[in-house]
């Protein structure tokens, strides 16, 4: 056969999204993944890393190590990347808010060990946009927080040049909901601004200014309609070559190739017959492969068993191996863009740019993409777009195979196992790092520890670059906490707009339409029999940021008739209870995505009894495994519903037999 | 069921008094209820709770103007001010319902625009939905804020008003206050309409984007005087920033100026009587019609009677919805005969 003499494209890195409990067990994680044939290293931090918080800090508890690692202080990170080599290896870092304090640390721990900066390669996600409009990482208001964007730019962009210091994301806005033209127009906009900010920093000469603009790459998403997701890529790559060209007078076509990584879609992988996620996993990653001109650098696929839990190890290495089949089993690294000169493809892409140029019209006509944040605009349009979805999926006109047809199944040996088939993290993991943080801050200069983060402060206040001070904090052992107060010191917090406010669309049916008013009756009925409208809390307690479920059944319990108070996420379960308590409301909804309810759900419950309102019923949502549900059930929570309960109508009628139930009225039962 | 859990009125007016939250909570829940027995004890409520501090104590403010203004970051930065001076808060803040034929549902956001991130006891925020009545008011607002004032030294009513009509800006408050948006087509009709002499105080917000939020101001400033305006009042205009937190506390010491000019010209308690009067015509014509308040002798009559019971308005107006309803049962009783036999 001549296929040994053709000549094969190199294929993407291949890497997988990955890290828990500690650093050290995340490390060992590394190394059998590298072991297994990946090519780079991709680290999911836990969320007090990701916030800013020590483990130790009370908004910390039930969260250390738990969706990813926690990384306090250098000496963690060293322990995460002991016996990798620095210089060789490429990271990626889903790091945010506090993206220039891990890129600090990692750089710190390269000095120490004695390896060049400029020799580090790998990439800081660093995209403060998307964590106000899905992702749900944010601290500081938008000024401070491009501001620290536009640092870690400036600084890499001479200090470490093969980093790429931001990766502007579409993925999260499609797994909050976003439309193909709403990611490409969204993501767009938000590196126009993150350029216009560097830009306006006036640390660049003009004649580098090109260089900035090649180090900007994409994070983006790829979902199950996988032809118009390859169209979207190509989309992206004529409208970044024209921008860059057209705004940034970018002259060399290199530099203005649209660079991008993928994770495939996950909002579309199912709890019922898990199996499916693996076909879905792979006709997605054929979006971001298939078109040579349009190809993903770096890929990390899901797990089938997304919707469930965590991945184990088995289920990480599943993921790679399909990565691995495309690339060195079949043919396609052999040929050029398949797609070129398909008319039907060019029209396709023609009709999503069309499209993505007005929304980005739109949007600078508004003052650009953070006034249309702040405004609450651009997250009220992903609200929307993510209620059309779901409705599309309760009236069946957007099909989930096992979710809303062809249900029947046989029992599917993949969840038989004794740990439900999913990863558990280690319980003891965050007792341990408290005493880790805790025995290292007894070991550090408290002196030099003190200078550098006034030092710190000293570069916030006066506009210096924040990397050189944040690096010398690395050094000195200042803890995570520690450089993320400081910083809350001098800029403050700030919360977006929840994005809920959405009109009721009077035209379109809210799924069914004599459900809707069937519910709307009982909800009228039930609130007359109890002397007021039925008012319900959704909380979201701890640092979690899903955000998707408790949105759509507020705006859903709100279509019903439901006066609904919901104040966005990561709030305390001490803030949810007096909420509850000073709005007098009759039930408290809670969604928890992170893997946390255990303690999260237990302690709202505790601070609801500590108030008096222990006869309030308590429902709660999100990625639950049956085992706690009963265990919650057992605790006092009247109902629990997961991903496969994907018709609000059902649990609207739920809901309002649950508060009937409370009230010793008699159950409605179920909807006709 | 529901009903045997409604609390004692009396005792739960003591806890109240005391400041307990659960009890300022729970009267807020028994003043919403609309069951026949909750609204015996809500009347009771209110009686045992009055007395002179309803007509002369504490501070009513009422703030309102168009959505996106930023009413509510502007209350979160007047209550920072008022809680650092040790007075403690009580919020009202009023959102539209969506329309009956959709359901009537609510969605309540502006807590947490309102609130710190820090716990307070000394600060309490309930969320009304205003259910489409009243224009943009909610009926219970009256009664509720009247328990507030037993327990908060500070009131403050938060609505969503596009200054269309007076009533959604006059009668809610000691002192009324409009947050108007920098260069808005709002503000513009606003100034237009005239109406733009009822609040005491103007606040242009959102000072920190700069000329557009000078130019509304000076225009503010420079509006024609009204013939029912007070003289002895200045109507000061405010230029404020809510989120970068300047000009919040001159903006307080209006709202403390203010209600010491009522105070001086002896005005507070009649205010009071008045506004009180106004809501409880406008309950009465809500639920019956011009020819419901007729039945009781029209709103001369409503006035004097209220005027004649000051300390128990709620219960005063309790009797009269009874004795309308008593008569409109009296009146259909040939009608429901007749609908008996077909
Ligand atoms: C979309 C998604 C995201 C989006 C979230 C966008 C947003 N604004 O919500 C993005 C991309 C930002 C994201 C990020 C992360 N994610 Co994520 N994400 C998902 C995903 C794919 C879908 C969740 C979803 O939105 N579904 C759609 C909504 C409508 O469904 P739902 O929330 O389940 O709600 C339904 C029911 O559960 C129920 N319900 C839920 N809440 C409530 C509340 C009430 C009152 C009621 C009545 C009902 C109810 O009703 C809804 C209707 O069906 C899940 C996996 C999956 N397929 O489920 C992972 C998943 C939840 N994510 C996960 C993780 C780890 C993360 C990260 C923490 C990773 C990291 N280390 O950084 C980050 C950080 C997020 C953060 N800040 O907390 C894990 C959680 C692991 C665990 N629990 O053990 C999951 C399970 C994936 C996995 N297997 O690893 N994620
Ligand atoms: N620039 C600026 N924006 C503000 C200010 N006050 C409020 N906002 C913003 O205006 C929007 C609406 O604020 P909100 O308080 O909810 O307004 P409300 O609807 O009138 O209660 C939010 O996005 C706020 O962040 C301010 O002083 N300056
Ligand atoms: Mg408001």
């Amino acid at each position: 056969m001549d296929s040994v003499q053709t000549k094969r494209d190199r294929p993407w890195l291949m890497r997988t999204y990955s890290g828990h409990s500690s650093a050290r067990a995340s490390n060992a994680l590394y190394r059998t993944n590298l072991a297994k044939g990946q090519t780079g290293l991709s680290v999911a931090f836990d969320l007090p890393t990701q916030t800013g918080y020590d483990a130790d800090s009370p908004l910390a508890r039930g969260e250390v190590g738990k969706v990813g690692v926690p990384i306090s202080h250098i000496e963690d990170m060293d322990q995460l990347f002991d016996q990798i080599p620095l210089d060789q290896m490429n990271t990626a870092m889903t790091i945010n808010a506090t993206a220039p304090w891990l890129l600090s640390l990692y750089i710190g721990l390269a000095q120490r060990r004695g390896i060049d900066p400029k020799k580090l390669s790998g990439t800081t996600q660093n995209d403060i946009i998307k964590e106000y409009l899905s992702r749900g990482t944010y601290i500081y208001p938008p000024g401070p927080s491009m501001r620290l964007i536009a640092d870690t730019i400036n600084y890499t962009v001479k200090h470490v040049p093969k980093w790429n210091p931001t990766n502007i994301c579409s993925y999260h806005l499609q797994e909050a909901g976003a439309t193909p033209v709403q990611e490409l127009a969204y993501a767009l906009c938000t590196a126009t601004a993150v350029l216009d900010r560097v830009q306006a920093s006036g640390e660049i000469r003009p004649e580098e200014f090109s260089q900035v603009v090649e180090r900007i790459s994409f994070f983006v998403n790829a979902g199950i309609r996988f032809v118009e997701e390859c169209c979207k890529l190509r989309a992206f790559g004529e409208m970044w070559d024209e921008l860059t060209l057209t705004r940034y007078k970018v002259a060399d076509p290199k530099l203005r190739r649209f660079r991008y990584g993928v994770q495939v879609n996950s909002l579309g992988l199912t709890e019922p017959q898990p199996e499916n996620n693996v076909q879905r996993i792979v006709l997605e990653m054929l979006a971001v492969a298939l078109s040579k001109g349009a190809r993903a650098r770096a890929i990390q696929l899901p797990a089938w068993n997304e919707a469930m839990g965590l991945p184990r190890p088995w289920d990480q290495q599943w993921a790679l191996r399909m990565q691995q089949v495309l690339a060195f089993e079949t043919d396609l690294l052999e040929y050029e863009d398949i797609l070129d000169g398909s008319p039907v493809i060019a029209a396709k892409v023609r009709q999503l740019v069309e499209g993505a140029r007005r929304e980005i019209e739109n949007v600078e006509a508004q003052g650009g993409i953070i006034a249309a944040i702040e405004s609450g605009y651009v997250k009220r349009e992903l609200v929307a777009s993510h209620m059309q979805r779901l409705r599309a999926i309760e009236s069946g006109e957007l099909k989930i195979i096992g979710v809303n047809c062809f249900q029947e199944t046989a029992e599917s040996p993949l969840t038989l196992g004794s740990d439900g088939g999913i990863m558990k993290t280690d319980p003891a993991a965050e007792r341990e790092q408290i005493e880790r943080l805790q025995a290292h801050r007894k070991k550090r200069s408290e002196a030099d520890v003190q200078a550098a983060l006034q030092g710190l402060s000293d570069a916030a206040r006066s506009g210096d670059n924040i990397m050189p001070s944040s690096i010398r904090c690395a050094l000195a052992g200042v803890s995570t906490g520690e450089w993320g107060d400081s910083l809350r010191a001098v800029f403050g917090e700030f919360r977006p707009p929840t994005g809920i406010d959405i009109a009721i669309d009077s035209r379109a049916v809210l799924g069914k339409k004599d459900q809707v008013t069937d519910l709307r009756a009982r909800v009228a009925s039930t609130g007359a029999a109890l002397g007021r409208p039925l008012k319900l809390l959704v909380g979201k307690p701890g640092l979690d940021g899903h955000s998707n479920g408790a949105e759509q059944i507020a705006v859903k319990a709100r279509d019903v008739g439901f006066e609904v108070v919901y104040d966005g996420i990561r709030l305390t379960p001490q803030q949810i209870a007096q909420a509850a308590e000073e709005e007098g409301v009759h039930m408290v909804g809670l969604s928890i995505l992170s893997g946390s309810h255990m303690e999260l759900v237990e302690s709202v419950l505790q601070e609801l009894r500590s108030r008096d309102l222990a006869s309030v019923p308590v429902i709660a949502g999100g990625i639950i495994p049956q085992e706690d549900a009963t265990k919650l059930a057992a605790l006092g929570v009247s109902a629990v519903y997961t991903p496969k309960d994907f018709n609000l109508n059902t649990i609207m009628a739920d809901m309002v037999d649950v508060i009937r139930h409370a009230n010793g009225l008699e159950r409605l039962g179920q909807l006709p | 069921m529901a009903q045997a859990n409604l609390p004692e009125p009396e005792q739960l007016a003591l806890r109240i008094l005391r400041g307990e939250r659960a009890a300022v909570a729970g009267g807020l829940n028994l003043l919403d209820n609309k069951l026949p027995e909750a609204r015996n004890r809500s009347a009771r409520l209110l009686a045992a709770l009055s007395g002179e501090r309803a007509l002369n104590d504490g501070h009513l403010v009422g703030v309102t103007g168009p959505p996106g203004a930023g009413k509510s970051s502007l209350v979160s930065a007047m209550i920072r001010e008022w809680r650092l001076a040790g007075r403690t808060v009580g919020v009202l803040a009023v959102d539209p319902s969506s329309r009956p034929e959709l359901g009537g549902g609510a969605l309540l956001g502006d807590r947490i625009r309102i609130k710190n991130s820090s716990h307070d006891d000394g600060l309490f925020i309930r969320s009304l939905a205003n259910r489409n009545q009243l224009g943009g008011v909610a009926t219970e607002v009256w009664p509720m804020s009247w328990l507030m004032l037993a327990c908060f030294d500070i009131v403050v009513i938060e609505t969503v008003g596009v200054g269309q009509t007076e009533i959604d800006i006059a009668e809610i408050g000691d002192t009324v206050c409009y947050v108007a948006q920098p260069a808005s087509g709002d503000t513009i009709q606003y100034l237009k309409s005239g109406i733009i002499e009822i609040p005491d105080i103007f606040v242009v917000n959102k000072s920190d984007i700069g000329a557009a939020a000078r130019k509304t101001a000076s225009e503010l400033g420079r509006s024609a005087p009204r013939p029912d305006r007070r003289d002895d009042w200045d109507y000061p205009v405010c230029l404020v920033s809510a989120t970068m937190n300047t000009g919040i506390r001159q903006l307080n010491e209006h709202f403390d100026r203010h209600r010491k000019y009522l105070v001086g010209a002896d005005l507070l308690g009649t205010l009071r009587a008045r506004h009180q009067s106004g809501w409880v015509v406008r309950l009465l014509k809500e639920e019956f019609g011009t020819f419901g308040l007729e039945l009781i002798g029209g709103c001369a009559a409503v006035g004097e009677r209220l005027g004649e019971n000051q300390h128990r308005q709620f219960e005063e107006y309790e009797r009269m919805r009874k004795h309308i309803l008593s008569r409109f049962m009296s009146a259909s009783q040939p009608s429901s005969l007749t609908k008996g036999a077909s």
